[in-house]
């Protein structure tokens, strides 16, 4: 194929800006699987094997066989449970970001959500009427994450604080203090964590019996759906979401419009703060029904990844998330399976998003394409007698050969430009 | 030796490589790059030196703390090259490059110690074992009431580290390498201009704090837990970001940041175990340093003003 047959095939792939938001990445996840086949090869595995045994972990493809009782329903339920805590605390992380703000303290706010969600299921335990119950802890966890978020804001807003490092110092606290109470007062002697909260308590329903299997249904995905197009609704369409990408964008030309920059920044930690409770809250009192003391959630860490995996967009993010939650979830079944280890599932992770974040260059690669594109059909429009002959032509160029050279030609005078 | 001595001493071991690895992230801040990654960089550099130390020596040679300290600077300063591609050629967001790497970092090392570990040694494990690092003591000097602490039972990487400081701290404020650093990071035109190359210093610069990172980092596996293992992602690549951001992208008032961070914690030990309390309540001691730097932030923040450049992408062709 020449070259420029070549370059309008990746030109079509990919298709125009609006379009590569969409196959850049989806490309960049293509090269890194490439790249995980490569690695898992040279350990002498199946790379297949080892994807498929993903997805089977999740309920998404199934087993060979399962145990009495379970079925591919229960995997995809658990997997759902993961996921939905996932897309929460990745939600919370493109909020802070669209507002120019790294708010890298969410395994924090998750915990003292968690945390105080969890000590009010230990202590009313049956003072409550059950159908509260879960509003309740919702709410806990809601408010307790926004206050936390909300706190750093302020300190960067009012004190100049800057927020990488007061949302570390406040993980920090958060993770002393709380393993300070459950330790205190709400330790389970046997499994050293906090104590198992009552059903009732918990955002997941058990042991349901359908489809000859049983499974938990985990509530918080019910949720995620509406959170991603509240998020979205936020920022796509209403003033506060304007300004806080304005803020995020430009500080000072969002200050000349007349913007509180300050209020603005103090909204979205507070909103991310908020979302990244509701995400602790379905992490610990959903998918887990206790808090290991003094521990922060890994997860905290990897929504920043989803989150930008997601390149920030609300609907990205929920493509992402169900995308590493299959390669952190599905692993240990990957593992006990084909026995391939588990540790692969996190460097597989960390490659797409390596080849993700390679996304810019392969951008502006295409972008020099599309240029160069333009001005071969440009080329082609004008009178042929106009384009310059060149010294540098070989004479022997065949007829069918020479629109492509005179394209190459142009390109040079395009590139020097 | 007294509390008060065990105070300084531990202290100062946990201060000096926090200390280290938060010049390295001056260098890259100063250079105009965000460095994020600095935890990822710290455990890189510590896999390496620590795998040094297991593939070539088998205890017996004398020297492998310093063997483990230089391929600790050389695996922090090649997986460091990874932000400086991202960041500098391919024109990446700076703090998505950073988390990538951090990400990138515990996988990689977590992954290639175990199999390293059964392909190599024949066992399953995810630690490379170090052994403690080796102390000294200079005679006359720790006889000093108080102060003596410091010269009794300190680790050498301390020294080394002081002496590391002292060459950075020269070639970063006195060299014209150092000036052209930081003019990179404030008025990265102005560089251009003046026939710098902004890319190359920008892209040495993160190298630099890679490899500084390794020391820290091995420091920090010594220290801690005598060995490599994926505990050394205990965040304080996070904390030293927070000593620089504290010592407002200055070397020496991040010394001080860094030395709060240390006797607090070790301040904390002391107070728990001088008033025999319950394990517990140890953790609430250990929140003293977090404590104590939101405080002094409050009040010390409003002066605090970033590179210039920091995080920008430079594009030549911008006005």
């Amino acid at each position: 194929m020449s070259k420029g047959g070549f370059r309008r095939a990746v030109l079509k792939v990919f298709g125009g800006e609006r379009r590569q938001s969409i196959t850049v990445p989806i490309f960049a996840v293509l090269l890194s699987l490439v790249a995980a086949s490569i690695l898992l090869l040279a350990l002498g595995k199946n790379p297949i094997t080892a994807f498929l045994g993903m997805l089977r972990g999740c309920g998404i493809v199934p087993k060979a066989n399962y145990a009495a009782n379970a079925g591919m329903l229960t995997d995809f339920m658990s997997f759902l449970g993961w996921l939905a805590p996932m897309t929460f605390a990745a939600l919370a992380v493109a909020v802070a970001f669209k507002t120019g703000l790294f708010n890298i303290g969410i395994s924090g706010q998750m915990l003292l959500g968690g945390f105080f969600a969890t000590v009010v299921a230990l202590e009313c335990t049956e003072s409550v009427p059950a159908p509260l119950r879960l509003v309740l802890v919702l709410a806990i966890g809601i408010a307790s994450g926004a206050a936390v978020g909300g706190l750093i804001g302020f300190l960067k807003y009012r004190f100049n604080i800057n927020e990488v490092v007061s949302s570390i110092m406040l993980n920090y606290i958060i993770q002393y203090v709380t393993k300070f109470f459950i330790q205190m007062y709400y330790v389970d002697p046997v499994s050293r964590q906090s104590r198992y909260i009552d059903a009732s308590w918990r955002l997941t329903v058990l042991d349901v019996q359908a489809f000859g299997v049983k499974f938990n249904i985990p509530l918080a995905v019910i949720l995620v759906i509406p959170a991603i197009l509240i998020v979205r609704m936020l920022l796509d369409r209403t003033k506060l979401g304007y300004e806080m990408k304005t803020v995020g964008l430009t500080r000072s030309a969002a200050r000349y419009a007349g913007m509180n920059v300050g209020k603005n920044m103090v909204l979205s930690m507070l909103i991310s703060g908020a979302l990244a409770g509701l995400a602790g809250v379905s992490y610990y009192l959903g998918y887990y029904a206790s808090i290991q003391p003094g521990v922060l959630a890994s997860m905290g860490f990897d929504s920043i990844a989803v989150s930008l995996l997601g390149n920030s967009n609300p609907v990205g993010i929920f493509f992402s998330s169900f995308l590493i939650t299959i390669v952190s979830k599905g692993a240990t079944y990957m593992s006990s399976s084909a026995s391939i280890p588990q540790e692969i599932a996190q460097v597989i992770t960390g490659l797409i998003l390596l080849f993700s974040a390679c996304g810019v260059v392969m951008r502006s690669m295409l972008a020099r394409l599309g240029e160069r594109e333009r001005e071969y059909q440009k080329s082609l429009a004008a009178p042929v007698e106009s384009t310059p002959e060149s010294t540098a032509e070989p004479p022997d160029t065949s007829a069918e050969a020479r629109p492509t050279d005179t394209a190459d030609m142009t390109d040079a005078k395009g590139g020097d430009r | 030796m007294g509390t008060l001595g065990t105070l300084i001493r531990d202290g100062l071991s946990f201060a000096l490589p926090l200390f280290i690895i938060a010049i390295g992230g001056i260098y890259s801040e100063r250079s105009g790059i965000t460095n994020l990654a600095l935890e990822g960089l710290l455990g890189a550099g510590a896999f390496v030196g620590a795998l040094a130390v297991v593939l070539f020596t088998n205890g017996a040679f004398g020297g492998e703390f310093y063997l483990a300290v230089l391929f600790a600077m050389l695996g922090g300063g090649v997986f460091a090259m990874i932000h400086g591609v991202l960041c500098v050629k391919f024109r990446a967001n700076q703090v998505i490059s950073g988390v990538v790497i951090n990400i990138l970092a515990a996988a990689l090392t977590a992954f290639l110690t175990k199999q390293i570990n059964i392909a190599h040694f024949g066992q399953n494990s995810d630690k490379f074992n170090l052994g403690t690092a080796p102390i000294f003591s200079i005679p006359g000097l720790s006889e000093i009431p108080v102060i003596g602490a410091i010269f009794k039972g300190a680790y050498v990487y301390e020294p080394l580290i002081l002496v590391m400081a002292v060459v950075a701290w020269y070639v970063l404020y006195k060299t014209r390498f150092g000036m052209r650093l930081r003019a990179c990071g404030e008025n990265p035109h102005a560089v251009d201009a003046a026939g710098g190359n902004v890319s190359a210093t920008r892209f040495i610069a993160v190298v630099i704090s890679g490899a500084l990172s390794g020391v820290g980092g091995i420091c920090f596996a010594y220290y801690i837990s005598a060995n490599f293992s994926p505990t050394v992602f205990m965040g304080y690549g996070y904390l030293s970001i927070a000593a620089l951001i504290f010592g407002n992208w200055r070397i020496v008032p991040t010394l001080g940041a860094c030395l709060l961070f240390g006797f607090a914690r070790s301040g904390g030990y002391a107070v728990a175990k001088v008033l025999e309390m319950p394990g517990a309540f140890t953790d609430l001691f250990m929140m003293l340093p977090y404590i104590v730097t939101l405080l002094l932030l409050v009040f010390f923040s409003h002066t605090n003003r970033a590179p210039r450049a920091l995080g920008e992408i430079y594009d030549k062709g911008k006005r």
